[in-house]
């Protein structure tokens, strides 16, 4: 409680309510985030559960009942009778899973190559950083891809659709973690300077406690910065991949996917099965983005 | 009243924040004769340097003046327009910061800086202004100043850029020099120089000079007369000898006996129990109740504003008629 | 057991300040070295204060640093209580580390701001592994608390929530924690007021008496080296010019440079004496003057100061470094 109450007295609390587009962000996502999470409870019909689709639904309009079964479907449905709404609930599970995993892998390995880099130094940091920079000349998208070809290539066919949300995570979390090393070995070498942890080198603590226990927690405001604004960055990666079809499969459509299948019925009129999964990534993507922002402003003015 | 340059009086400066008002400043008032050296002291957040900056108009948003008046040569220039403040900068009131670098742009050269500096203020040709810029470095005590004024800051020591600093500031001939901190970023050898050079421009210019510093020992080689500041409290001003042989405020007397000199003998240094309180839990009547030796019941109620006390004013209860009445 | 602690014996360090290859080639440099600290001897006694005076640049920062193991020495031996201090060998740095600690200038920096102070004081026990059990390592935190005049509720706030001079006496704390004998203070009261630093050179001071500490004292600023130490050296381009017992120093300092030091603090006292003004300033030290590196600001420069380096000659309680003291005319 204790904690809680202090949370609450903090600094970044009376930020947060003194600025109403983090507010306004933050609710968006956690309304999104919570009926994605929550999807089962929302919606009576789980749309990749062929049971429970009913063909006579296909192309039902927003807000209008079905010619054929009377049935209102409030964001409409798709040619196969799925809910609109549903569908872009359970994509948006994938979206944020995909989402989330590739930041805490790229966040992981950008944080340990980047503490290692600035503390080490020398040798050891020019080639960590040399790394960074080569990935950097890389579009996400092409590493992506490449990524994606070759893990397409070792996989046996009938294996491949399990295996696809994980080559997503890890070909999108390869792109993003040159952000974390370098702010976290910005971050260290900063740190490493300073008294403290000349006093821990004193008494013989070693460099991986000193890393650990002394600078790692002094780089964290940072890093929950740049993860804050990769997620962002990852989700919409994922739609990229997933709208050039070789993201997540049919089977398993996150946002990206939807949008792909949806763009297909855009010129025969079906508008709705495109504009309201475009529309909650855009939502999702942009609220998480402004919260990154104003994190960003209220933890530290100088990162800007 | 002449010769009074610049006047401050109850001046107070506030912060919003979050948890209310904070007053940095509280109720600051003093003089500044022509010719004169005021030292203004204190320790760290006792509001020495932001007595300068509200002088000048320069007080970081959100603060704000709250009350008070600050005249120069008897006009109000605490009321002013920016660009109003911003004439009288430089040209009737100079700076000297502590970091010579802050005040040097690195992308020109002595020259240019000083020259544009004296043709703003100065109905100069770029001829006489060189000139004039030269002869003043030649005064700072920059050696070889003909060839070095082509050089840029960075090509200069820590000192020797001081002295630059002191050479724009005194370029367009000011009335006040507002020196904050001049010599706290050099070594000792450097400092006696530093403060030999200012003292001696100063006087020969006619000019005043408000040196803030929390170094005692500085004051005493150059000011006139000092101000002691504690918790944005004025807590006594008066000539520099009397202060520092005599002083009559129980904070300023702890001060002076904790500081080390090369004189005393070998004894323990006298100690001010606890710490300056931070500004948003100042204590009710004298600030400095809570950790003076000399308390007595008013000085938890009652706030006592600055009382004369012969050469001196003194903000303290100790020296109110009444007081010193019953106790004789 | 030998009187003396510590024993510095021609202890020098030079820094590679050469640009990058790259830029050498190009702008047709040769590599520059810096000697920071050079040819530096000097012993403490146990018990005594042993200060190290200069401005920046002289060294005496490097000179603590390598005496606690922070960087290693380009040359010389620095022996603790007899034994050699070598910072490659791990099993005898583990076994000394836990004898010597050390005092930062800045407490704002020396304090990790994520740590609880129970934790930091506590850390050089658990390295160590002095106190055993979290209830005699918590304890013993609120003793050290108590020695260093703060609380035992202190133990779990943050260093933010202290003043400068609170943190500073928690890091004296920390600094004790493992039973040194030896502490090296550096600048330990640069950051903070007057005030403030008289009550830590008195905790200080206080400390060493209780626990029979000695002290290798880091400062720029005569007056508290004047109040701390019973010896001094001073240092000029990270060379010793002159070593002294304390009073002797301040009423016959030898060395030009000691003189003209002294001759540059501030006058509390307002006796109104003349200052003589100050000559010159500390030459670029990666091109030191040849001979006496103090041979061009000194009053009493004669031929030899330009070209000879001159050795320590004895004076009457210490050595100074001089050609003019060599030869009496100081």
């Amino acid at each position: 409680m204790e904690a809680i109450a202090r949370a609450l007295d903090s600094d970044l609390a009376y930020r947060f309510r003194r600025s109403p587009v983090a507010m306004v962000a933050a609710l968006v996502v956690v309304l999104l985030i919570g009926s994605s999470v929550f999807a089962p409870f929302i919606t009576s019909q789980n749309p990749f559960d062929p049971g429970s689709l009913n063909l006579m639904n296909g192309f039902s309009k927003p807000m209008e009942p079905n010619q054929f079964t009377g049935e209102t479907f409030v964001l409409g449905t798709d040619d196969q009778g799925r809910d609109v709404f549903a569908t872009i609930l359970y994509g948006m599970r994938i979206s944020l899973f995909v989402g989330f995993s590739a930041v805490i892998f790229a966040m992981v390995l950008g944080v340990t190559l980047g503490l290692i880099s600035g503390y080490v130094g020398g040798r050891t940091d020019t080639l960590i950083m040399r790394i960074a920079d080569i990935q950097l000349t890389f579009p996400a998208i092409l590493v992506a891809l490449l990524i994606f070809g070759v893990a397409k290539g070792i996989t046996p066919p009938d294996r491949r659709d399990e295996v696809a949300i994980w080559v997503l995570i890890i070909a999108i979390g390869l792109s993003e973690w040159v952000q974390f090393a370098r702010v976290v070995r910005g971050a260290t070498l900063v740190e490493k300077g300073k008294e403290y942890v000349q006093a821990a080198r004193l008494i013989g603590r070693s460099p991986v406690a000193i890393m650990v226990r002394h600078i790692l927690p002094n780089t964290l405001s940072p890093v929950l910065v740049i993860a804050t604004i990769s997620l962002a960055l990852a989700i919409i990666a994922e739609a990229t991949l997933s709208f050039l079809g070789v993201g997540a499969p049919p089977t398993q459509p996150s946002l990206g996917t939807l949008i792909r299948i949806g763009q297909e019925f855009l010129f025969s009129g079906e508008w709705w099965i495109l504009f309201f999964p475009a529309m909650t990534l855009l939502a999702l993507a942009l609220s998480v983005n402004l919260l990154g922002d104003w994190l960003r402003d209220a933890l530290n003015p100088k990162l800007r | 009243m002449d010769d009074v340059l610049l006047s401050v009086r109850d001046l107070v400066v506030q912060f919003p924040t979050r948890g209310g008002i904070l007053t940095a400043l509280d109720g600051i008032s003093f003089d500044i004769k022509r010719g004169e050296v005021l030292g203004v002291v204190g320790e760290s957040g006792a509001g020495k340097s932001m007595t300068g900056a509200a002088i000048i108009g320069l007080i970081e948003p959100p603060g704000r003046i709250g009350g008070g008046q600050i005249h120069l040569g008897g006009e109000r220039i605490d009321n002013l327009s920016m660009d109003d403040m911003r004439a009288i900068r430089g040209k009737r009131i100079a700076m000297v910061f502590q970091d010579p670098l802050t005040s040097l742009n690195p992308l020109f050269t002595i020259a240019e800086q000083l020259v544009e500096t004296i043709q703003t203020h100065l109905n100069v040709s770029a001829r006489e202004a060189r000139d004039r810029a030269i002869a003043l470095l030649d005064d700072v005590g920059i050696p070889a100043a003909s060839r070095r004024i082509d050089d840029y800051p960075h090509q200069f020591s820590g000192g020797m850029r001081q002295r630059v600093v002191i050479a724009l500031a005194l370029a367009a001939e000011p009335d006040l020099v507002i020196a904050d901190e001049p010599t706290t970023a050099l070594d000792v050898s450097v400092q006696a120089q530093i403060i030999d050079v200012l003292k001696r421009l100063c006087s020969e210019r006619g000019a005043s000079v408000m040196l803030i510093t929390h170094d005692m020992g500085v004051i005493a080689e150059t000011a006139d007369r000092v101000a002691v500041l504690y918790a944005g409290r004025l807590a006594e001003i008066g000539p520099v000898r009397d202060v520092i042989k005599d002083a009559l405020h129980p904070y300023t007397h702890g001060l002076m006996g904790s500081i080390p000199t090369l004189a005393q003998e070998d004894d323990r240094l006298v100690q001010i129990p606890g710490a300056m309180p931070r500004l948003t839990d100042i204590p009710d009547g004298c600030a400095f109740n809570p950790r003076c030796d000399r308390v007595f019941d008013r000085c938890r109620v009652e706030r006592p504003d600055p009382m004369p006390h012969g050469t001196r004013q003194v903000a303290c209860w100790l020296y109110d008629e009444q007081q010193i009445k019953a106790a004789e | 057991m030998s009187d003396v602690l510590l024993e510095v014996k021609n202890l020098t360090r030079t820094f590679d300040v050469s640009l990058p290859w790259l830029n050498r080639v190009i702008e047709r440099q040769d590599r520059q070295f810096l000697r920071a600290v050079d040819n530096v001897s000097f012993q403490i006694r146990r018990g005594e204060t042993f200060a190290l005076v200069g401005e920046s640049g002289s060294g005496k920062s490097t000179i603590a640093k390598m005496v606690v193991g922070l960087l290693p020495a380009s040359d010389g031996q620095i022996l603790f209580d007899g034994q050699a201090m070598d910072v490659n060998s791990s099993a005898a740095m583990t076994q000394l580390r836990s004898r010597f600690q050390m005092i930062f200038q800045s407490p704002f920096a020396s304090l990790n701001p994520r740590w609880r102070v129970r934790d930091v004081i506590a850390e050089p026990m658990k390295a160590f592994g002095t106190v055993d059990g979290k209830a005699a390592i918590d304890s013993r935190v609120d003793e050290l608390l108590d020695l260093v005049g703060l609380g035992a509720s202190d133990a779990g706030k943050f260093p933010h929530e202290f003043s400068g001079g609170q943190r500073q006496r928690i890091a004296i704390a920390r600094a004790l924690s493992s039973n040194p004998e030896f502490i090296v203070c550096d600048e330990p009261t640069s950051a903070l007021d007057v005030s403030v630093q008289a009550q830590i050179l008195n905790l200080m001071r206080d400390l060493q008496d209780e626990l029979g500490l000695t002290y290798l004292f880091i400062s720029h600023d005569l007056s508290v080296v004047r109040h701390m130490a019973n010896r001094i050296g001073v240092l000029y381009l990270g060379a010793l010019v002159e070593t002294a017992d304390g009073k002797e120093l301040f009423k016959a300092p030898r060395h030009p440079y000691t003189r003209m030091l002294l001759e540059a603090v501030p006058d509390l006292e307002m006796t109104g004496k003349e200052h003589s003004v100050v000559k010159g300033e500390i030459p670029n030290p990666i091109d030191p003057p040849p001979g006496c590196t103090f041979h061009p600001r000194c009053e009493f420069v004669a031929e030899r100061c330009r070209n000879d380096i001159p050795v320590p000659v004895p004076t009457p309680t210490g050595e100074a470094k001089c050609f003019a003291v060599e030869e009496g005319r100081i």
